[in-house]
Formats: structure tokens, sequence, C-alpha cells
């Protein structure tokens, strides 16, 4: 448990230090993939076999294949959003193995963000839920999910309302690290608080 | 399995990962000395475009029947039954013999024959002439296997069937893409059925093979859709707020069980797909998830965490007393039933590695089948011979395939990309 923790302190000081870099790759892709709601089948495409013809063939190339699912909103929030000594600036929290239980070093980060959604009632969030590889991937997504509900329970606990609160998981589909070991499964076992655009 | 076996058993699985890993071909091992020895003479061929009996010989390895001889060992290559002294091969220890050709009959098409000999009482067992066009020689040479294959052993073949898969583009540390695939039973002839830059997931044939479910994150929330393979054209079945996940067609192909958590944790639910009604089979405040159904369609297996770690649980189809399978390893998930339904596959995890292993229905009792740290997905061939799975080395993901009894064990060679979440066509 001890060692464990402290592995995580690392890993989690090494992607304070990456961060940066992160950041102005999501940048580039802010707009990505918000273009194609209307068509109904956005960022997909579909092909028949035998060269029948998919719906949405086209599709696939204009949606710009940049795999980052989330533009940075947050950082466009505010100073406070980008300042490394405010717990807002943190905006993953990180769990055990097998567990959705918040550890002690997440409750202020995620207090913070608490306050700032009350404050801030038309503000949205998504919470991403994930898991490390280890096990089964549709059981991952249910436990990636126990995670999110765990960080929105305690949102709610402080007054954030079920509105400004949406839930995905993602299990182990969308990895923070790649990598079969401790270091990277550290990384994966997450939930992000991704701040949606007003 | 006695403790004698069990151990010599393990110890194989070792001498098995080890070498399957060391090379991308077919790793013939030690207890496959019981297999059935067969020469498969090279084809004569007058330039066509694939090697007919290297597939052949190929797909009759990778089966664990058969143990195929070398041509270098040939006495010689003879491409009809009248060309062939059977005495040379009695002596070389051969059972059977496959001999053919393959002529060009002009105009892209060829004219394929083959002829399936026993050594020992010097005849013909089954003799097949077919035409062919260029574009389905691989198709051919498959269904060449699988008529070899029934009439050695008096099962199906599995040769000509297809998978399915997914498959990610990692580039600089990101997933640039995912893609559902369906190509042959080797591998060969990938063709993309989806393609998404957010995650898919779980894919599930319907029993004819014409229609596919699966998970799309594609609107960033999870959906279910349901795809026609010829056309590309699919529907959305399930978009509840929180997981759709885990779609398992019914034998009769009327209904997905799935998982939602639209009501709090995740549960077993049954979609009928022409009225669109929805009936819950679990109500745990656990979670339920990865439902697959037995073949007659009267039950369902799924994995529950309700006893504090995942184990395999099972309940009718029409709902009712859910009952727990699985008591041995403290990680026991996604089930499924082989096509004769007194097995049950399932990823068995103990410590850090996870691992394929099949439990005999009616005993309970469970065998580990492979030897990897990370192997999941396991899909049965339609024949219930081999057991397809997913498998992880480093940061590469590939698929392997394991006979039942463990003894065979062969990974498939794909060009690009990670590779997981195996589904056999029916």
């Amino acid at each position: 448990m001890k060692l464990n923790k402290t592995l995580l302190a690392l890993a989690i000081s090494t992607l304070m230090l990456s961060a940066c870099s992160d950041t102005d790759e999501k940048d580039a892709s802010l707009t990505d993939g918000s273009q194609n709601e209307i068509s109904g089948i956005n960022d997909a495409s579909t092909s028949g076999l035998n060269k029948g013809n998919g719906i949405n063939g086209s599709e696939l190339n204009g949606s710009g294949m940049n795999g980052v699912s989330n533009g940075d909103y947050a950082s466009t929030l505010g100073p406070e959003f980008n300042d490394p000594n405010n717990p807002l600036s943190k905006r993953t929290v990180y769990f055990m193995l097998d567990s959705s239980e918040v550890m002690p070093d997440f409750v202020p980060v995620i207090a913070a963000h608490a306050q700032y959604l009350v404050a801030n009632p038309s503000q949205r969030i998504t919470l991403e839920g994930n898991a490390d590889e280890r096990g089964s991937r549709e059981y991952n997504i249910a436990l990636g999910e126990q995670r999110a509900k765990s960080v929105a329970s305690m949102m709610k606990a402080q007054g954030v309302s079920d509105m400004q609160l949406d839930i995905v998981s993602y299990g182990e589909e969308k990895p923070a690290a790649f990598g079969s070991d401790e270091a990277a499964w550290e990384r994966n076992r997450r939930v992000e608080i991704v701040y949606q655009a007003r | 399995m006695s403790f004698l076996k069990k151990a010599l058993f393990l110890g194989l699985m070792v001498i098995l990962t080890r070498t399957s890993h060391a090379e991308l071909t077919i790793e013939v091992t030690e207890g496959v000395s019981s297999a059935l020895p067969v020469a498969v003479s090279p084809f004569a061929s007058q330039s066509a475009p694939v090697n007919i009996s290297a597939v052949v010989n190929a797909d009759l390895a990778r089966s664990g029947y058969f143990k195929m001889m070398a041509e270098q060992a040939m006495p010689g290559h003879p491409s009809s039954a009248a060309e062939v002294n059977f005495k040379d091969w009695q002596t070389l220890g051969q059972n059977y013999l496959v001999v053919g050709q393959v002529n060009n009959a002009g105009g892209g098409q060829y004219a394929v024959q083959f002829q399936l000999l026993d050594v020992f009482k010097g005849g013909q067992l089954l003799g097949y002439r077919m035409n062919s066009s260029s574009a389905d020689l691989r198709r051919t040479a498959h269904h060449i296997s699988d008529l070899i294959f029934e009439k050695l052993t008096g099962k199906k073949g599995a040769f000509s069937g297809r998978i399915a898969y997914i498959t990610t583009n990692n580039q600089g540390g990101k997933q640039q893409s995912h893609q559902l695939q369906v190509a042959d039973a080797d591998g060969f002839n990938p063709q993309t059925v989806a393609a998404s830059k957010e995650p898919l997931m779980s894919p599930s044939w319907s029993p004819d093979g014409k229609k596919m479910a699966y998970v799309s994150f594609e609107r960033k929330t999870a959906a279910i859709y349901v795809q026609t393979l010829a056309t590309g054209q699919r529907s959305r079945v399930a978009e509840f707020p929180g997981i759709n996940g885990a779609p398992s067609w019914s034998p009769d192909g009327t209904r997905l069980a799935l998982t939602l958590s639209k009501d709090g944790s995740p549960d077993i639910f049954v979609l009928n797909l022409a009225n669109s009604s929805l009936t819950r089979l679990t109500k745990s405040f656990a979670i339920d998830t990865e439902p697959s159904w037995s073949p007659d369609g009267n039950n369902i297996v799924y994995t529950s965490d309700r006893g504090g770690k995942p184990q395999i649980y099972m309940v009718s189809s029409q709902g009712g007393q859910e009952k727990r399978l699985t008591f041995s390893g403290d990680y026991n998930a996604r089930a499924s039933f082989s096509p004769d339904g007194k097995s049950i596959v399932m990823v068995h995890g103990n410590g850090n590695d996870y691992r394929i292993a099949i439990m005999d229905v009616s005993s309970r009792a469970i065998n580990v089948l492979t030897g990897g740290r990370s192997d999941e997905s396991p899909s049965f061939a339609p024949n219930g011979t081999m057991i397809l799975y997913a498998s992880k080395k480093g940061r590469t993901g590939f698929l392997s395939a394991v006979s039942l009894d463990g003894k065979m064990q062969q990974r498939l060679v794909f060009n690009s990309g990670e590779v997981r979440e195996p589904a056999w066509a029916p």
C-alpha cells in the first residue's frame, strides 16, 4: 500500500512534467470532431464487405483523426486552471488497483472543482472513468464507471447539480500511458475531469 | 486431470509460450506426437497467384490434429495418385497424403484438383475438382482444408470461416484510429467494417453471420450498433445513460443480451430486436456484465463481482434464480459456451496473470490453456476445436489460437497496430 502510494506520487509528478506538451497537442485539436453532429453518425464510418458501399464511407477522412477526445477547454477558462499551485490545474484523479475509492490526496482537487461548478452553474463537465489493462474489457468499463460515479457523488455532496455532470467510462480503451507495467497501470486507473465548452 | 498430468501440462505451457513468442510461425510442440501424420505434397501449379498447398498445409498444422511433413523430407512431389509410390510414404511413417494441381483455365479462372490418399491402403479417400477465380483461390484452399479435416476427424472444419476483431493504430503515444475488421480465419483479407477515432468494442456476430453488433464511443458516449455486413448499413439499438456494453446475440437471432447501467449499477438485460422491448435479468448492486448465451438459448452466463471479486454466474434467459458457477481463482470473467454447450471458456486471473481457461460444465473442473500475462477475449471456433484469444507482449496486442487441449498454439500475424477482441464467425 505504502509503496504503491510512493509510486503513484512519482507517476503523478512525471505527469505534471509532461503536462505542457500534452496541453499543446490537445489545443491543436480543440475543434476536432465537433462539426459532424448533423450527420447523426459523427466521427465514424462504416463499409460494406465485398466492395459494397457503406454509409458515410467518406466521413473518415473528413473527421480529422487526431485521437484526442477532449479539447482541453478548461485551460481557457482562467489562469487558475493553469496555475500548478491551484488544485483546479489538476484534472485527473487516480485510484488504487481494483478500487473506486477516492484517495485522500485527491479530495482537495475534487472539492476545488466542485466549488468552481457551484459558483458557475452553467458550466458542465464530463467525468471520464478509466481502468488499467488488466482483466476483461467490459468488466473494466464497469470499473471505470464506478470510479467516475465516486467522483460525481463527492461533487454532488458539495452542491454540484446533476445537470452539470456527465459520466462516461472508457474502461481500458483510452490509456493515458501505454505499456504493461505498474507505472503505466497507475497512470491509467483514473478519472479525467473534462470541462465542456459552453 | 491428475496432479502429474497437470504439472506436465503446465510445464508444456511454459515451453509453448516461450516458443510461440520466438517467431511468427506455427509452433508444433511436444504432445502433438499423437497427432495424425499427414503430408501435403506441393501442388503442381501453372503460376497461380496463391500457393494452395501451402495454405492447406498451414491450416491443417494450425488445427493441432495433424503432424505435417516438412516439404524437404518428402521422397518426391507427386501431383496425382497415379504418381504416388505408397511404399515410400509408408516407410516415412505417413498415414495420409494430399496431392493436387492448379491449372490456369484462362480468363482469370483456375481449375483446382486434389486427392486425399490413404497411404497404408494405397487408395483415395477424397477427390475433388473445382473451379476458382483468381480472387477466390485462398478461399478454395481453405475449403479443401475443411474437406480434408472433416474426412479425417469427423468434425466440420473451420478454416473457411471468418473472424472479426478490433485494431487500433497508435502513433506518437496516442491512439489515432480504431477499426472493426473482418478477415479470413487465418488473418488474411482483412476488411474494415467500421472505423472511428473513438474506441470500438465487443463485436458479436449474428448467428447467420450476416450482421454484427458492437459498441462504439463515436458520439463520446457508449452506444450499441447493429450493422449489416454486406451493405454497411446499421442502426443504433441502445444508447441509454451510462454503460451500453457487451452485446451478445441470442442463438435464434432475435435478441441481444447486453449490459446497461441506466438504473444504477451495471445489470444484464435482454433486448428484443423486433420491438425494442427490454427485459432486465439481474438486479444486484454489484457489477454484472459480459452476458453470453448457452447454445440452446435457455441460459445466460455473465460476470458479476457481487461476491467481492469477479466470478461467473448463470441465469435463465427468461430471468429467475442466479447461480454462481466458478469458485476457484480470484478473477473469472468474460465467459462463453462451447458450441456443444459442454464447456465454458473464460478469462482466469491469478495475481498479475490473466489466462484463458476452460471449465467443464458438468464437473466444474477448470483447466488453464494459455501461459500469457494478459490473455483475454476468448472465442470458440464454430466447430469447437480451437479458441481464438487476444494476447499482449510489451505494447503489442496480437491474436493467438489454442487447441482445446492447450497443445497447439499459434500466433496470427497482422501487419500493423494493436489487435484485440477476436470473435469467430458462427
